[in-house]
């Protein structure tokens, strides 16, 4: 962390045109935190999506923030009902849009995508059973969850995304135990089992993994899954500049594998770093966490659990390219953005 | 002219007909005792493609609410069901559709709730919702039921509120009762064709892009309710307009209360649900006793019909308000509090007292009502005394 850069401004992204093509679906003015690593996630999917887009958001901090009556910061249809409902209110309205239109009260010729937003709280937690429920149902939408591993709008208490070792309000660090007890639940292998179309990992440095990632889920009708890792200035307690750093060291040690699977059964690692660095220097930079340095079997804990984590996927690839072959699928092909496709 | 028909029904069944009819473009569906088999009735009209409605099968109650929001901000035309426990669990979403003044139909197969456990009819369910600003309806027999239905998805479309149609679990939902039908067409006529401008914001009108349940800070907060409170004083004339358009196609004038042989009357009764059948019994026999007493209905259940209820009792000596839940607050059932706020308001300021009876299931019988008469009058008389103003009707002590 010695060298610190400034990240390019959203808006001067915005405004680069070859790029993104325009207005930024989520307006300068919303309230987020200096350096927080939402509104990148959000205006990356965003821009990445070239239709009419109606947007459904959990409760947290991405809510409270842009849309504060009496004025808004979406340049797009958008709704929020509560933490939990939000699998079944996007799934809901996409509904709502084929009866329409099948029934010939709406007319528009253009499609239209459905987009969800929730934090690792409204995702992981609270909002699974309604997620769940509404991927089983198989409507299309994509859902995005900005996971910033803890219960960041009420102040950082644990969810079930929030590592091992680590402390929140609800998870001190005290003289009988080192923060919070449990690792973290994969929630990215969990969507992947629900054999839907396209299920992702990504993170915010890389912004044009994220548009190719979100161009190549709308390619397909059904539910969609991105897990987007955003670091959080204010509870992880980095300098707002480094948040860009924090999630490229997360891929870096292999915390935060980027990878993609497609119908559960096809999987690709995105990512793979020529030089893996220990995940100590990912945990160093976070005053969050850092105190399990002083404890080497935590430390042994979390070195195994992202070891294992990176085996699996890399067998799960090996695997998956086997099974392509075996049913006479082009693996490469089956993974390439809709743009490329032969 | 309409044209009617009359069919043998359950009250489910009655209830899945107006839903068939009306054709929403959505229904929210999970099952629970005594509604589930409405929506197996409405499922089986889906499936054989007699509507258009998709049915969405959530994980719960709360996901059902949940998604008659997402749907009715989108701009289609809503419904859901539930009972007893299933209320509950979705109280939290009907405030949320009421502030953001959704139209929406929920019908309330009246349940009571847990513990103990049980799936048989009290209103206890309903009166979780009393304070949401939902418009609330209640019906006395399937064919009222039938008629609310279609009424509540104008009313609620008119009066840009959400609206829960009332019909007691088993009792109205599971008896067959004979039940006069309308034709499809004067139904649909009288509640117009989808259109998602039905609402001013709908989500869907892509090129309007507007921004549904932002948060609000004490700087705006109050003006929002109050925004609420004044439209939801609203609903009466509403309500009342569309009371008077649908008399002209069913020929049945309904009010906001229904009042049984008051005008002379020294005592009166008051309940709501399928137990105003035995209560209008109990009136005749005590009439035939040659005492004045009578009866009153609560259709309207909220807004509460306060003026009406007052105008009502305006010259009754006594009043019995007849619960089916219990407020388990040292004053009384939930119907009670409301009936006194009446009383306050009335001429005479009639003696009232309270008492709960039916509660999960427990049959109401003539003689249980004609009790409450008598110990209203001997009570009013000052022949017996009480140190409370509620009472259980039925109860082995």
């Amino acid at each position: 962390m010695a060298k610190k850069r400034p990240i390019a401004l959203l808006s001067e992204l915005a405004s680069h045109k070859e790029t993104f093509g325009g207005d930024m679906p989520l307006a300068p003015g919303h309230r987020m935190c200096i350096g927080c690593g939402i509104p990148p996630i959000v205006n990356e999917v965003l821009l990445a999506v070239d239709k009419p887009t109606v947007v459904a958001t959990a409760t947290g901090c991405l809510e409270v923030t842009t849309g504060v009556y009496p004025v808004t910061a979406w340049n797009t249809p958008w709704i929020h009902v509560n933490f939990q409902s939000t699998g079944a209110v996007i799934g809901a309205i996409e509904t709502a849009y084929k009866v329409l239109k099948k029934k010939g009260v709406i007319k528009d010729d253009e499609d239209i995508e459905f987009v969800a937003f929730g934090g690792d709280g409204g995702t992981y937690d609270i909002g699974f059973q309604s997620l769940s429920a509404a991927v089983e149902r198989g409507h299309n939408f994509l859902y995005v969850c900005y996971n910033n591993e803890g219960y960041q709008n009420t102040g950082y208490q644990k969810s079930s995304a929030t590592p091992i070792g680590a402390y929140t309000k609800t998870t001190p660090v005290g003289k009988a135990r080192v923060g919070k007890q449990e690792p973290r639940k994969d929630l990215t292998m969990i969507m992947a089992s629900h054999g839907i179309p396209y299920v992702a990992q990504a993170s915010p440095h890389v912004f044009r993994d994220i548009t190719k990632k979100v161009r190549k889920a709308l390619s397909f009708k059904g539910p969609k899954f991105i897990n987007v890792l955003q670091p959080c200035t204010l509870s992880w307690r980095f300098s707002p500049e480094d948040t860009m750093r924090l999630a490229k060291l997360a891929v870096e040690t292999l915390y935060w594998p980027v990878y993609e699977v497609i119908n559960g059964r096809y999987w690709k690692v995105n990512i793979k770093p020529k030089r893996v660095k220990p995940i100590e220097e990912y945990i160093a930079a976070q005053p969050r966490w850092k105190h399990v340095l002083k404890y080497p079997e935590i430390v042994e804990k979390i070195q195994k659990e992202v070891e294992e984590k990176w085996n699996l996927l890399l067998h799960l690839e090996e695997m998956s390219k086997k099974l392509a072959e075996d049913e006479g699928i082009d693996y490469e092909e089956l993974f390439k953005a809709p743009e490329d496709k032969k | 002219m309409a044209q009617k028909k009359v069919i043998a029904l359950t009250g489910n069944q009655a209830a899945a007909e107006a839903m068939r009819q009306i054709n929403f473009d959505i229904a929210a569906v999970y099952p629970i005792s005594p509604q589930t088999e409405l929506m197996g009735f409405f499922a089986e009209y889906v499936a054989n493609g007699e509507v258009d409605t998709e049915m969405i099968a959530v994980d719960g109650e709360h996901s059902a609410m949940a998604a008659c929001i997402g749907a009715a901000a989108a701009g289609a035309r809503v419904i859901t069901a539930s009972a007893g426990p299933g209320i509950a669990y979705m109280v939290e979403n009907l405030y949320v559709a009421s502030g953001m003044r959704l139209p929406i139909v929920l019908l309330d197969v009246n349940r009571a709730l847990s513990a103990p456990l049980s799936i048989h009819c009290d209103h206890a369910d309903s009166m979780l919702t009393r304070d949401s600003s939902w418009i609330s309806l209640f019906s006395e027999n399937a064919q009222e039921a039938y008629h609310n239905i279609i009424m509540a998805t104008k009313i609620s479309e008119k009066a840009l509120f959400p609206i829960i149609v009332n019909y007691d679990g088993y009792i109205v939902s599971h008896s067959i009762e004979d039940v006069e039908i309308l034709d499809d067409e004067t139904v649909r006529n009288f509640v117009g064709p989808s259109d998602i401008h039905r609402i001013p914001y709908p989500l869907l009108d892509i090129k309007k892009p507007v921004t549904y349940g932002a948060t609000a800070q004490p700087d705006y907060y109050t003006e929002c309710k109050y925004q609420q409170h004044v439209d939801f004083l609203k609903v009466y004339d509403i309500v009342r307009e569309v009371f008077d358009e649908f008399a002209e196609i069913a020929d049945v004038k309904y009010d906001f209360i229904e009042e049984y042989k008051t005008d002379d009357a020294e005592y009166i009764g008051i309940s709501m649900g399928s137990s105003f059948g035995t209560l209008k019994d109990v009136v005749d026999i005590l009439r035939e006793q040659g005492k004045k007493v009578g009866a009153i209905k609560i259709r309207l259940f909220r807004p509460f019909p306060v003026k009406e209820v007052a105008e009502a009792l305006s010259k009754a000596k006594g009043v019995a308000v007849l619960d089916r839940a219990d407020s388990f607050d040292g004053i009384g059932g939930p119907l009670f509090k409301d009936i006194s706020t009446a009383v306050m308001m009335s001429q005479n300021r009639p003696f009232i007292h309270n008492f709960i009876y039916g509660l999960g299931g427990r049959e109401v019988k003539e003689e249980d009502f004609l009790k409450a008469f008598d110990r209203l009058e001997r009570l009013e008389k000052g022949i017996e005394t009480r140190d409370r103003f509620v009472e259980y009707l039925q109860v082995r002590e």
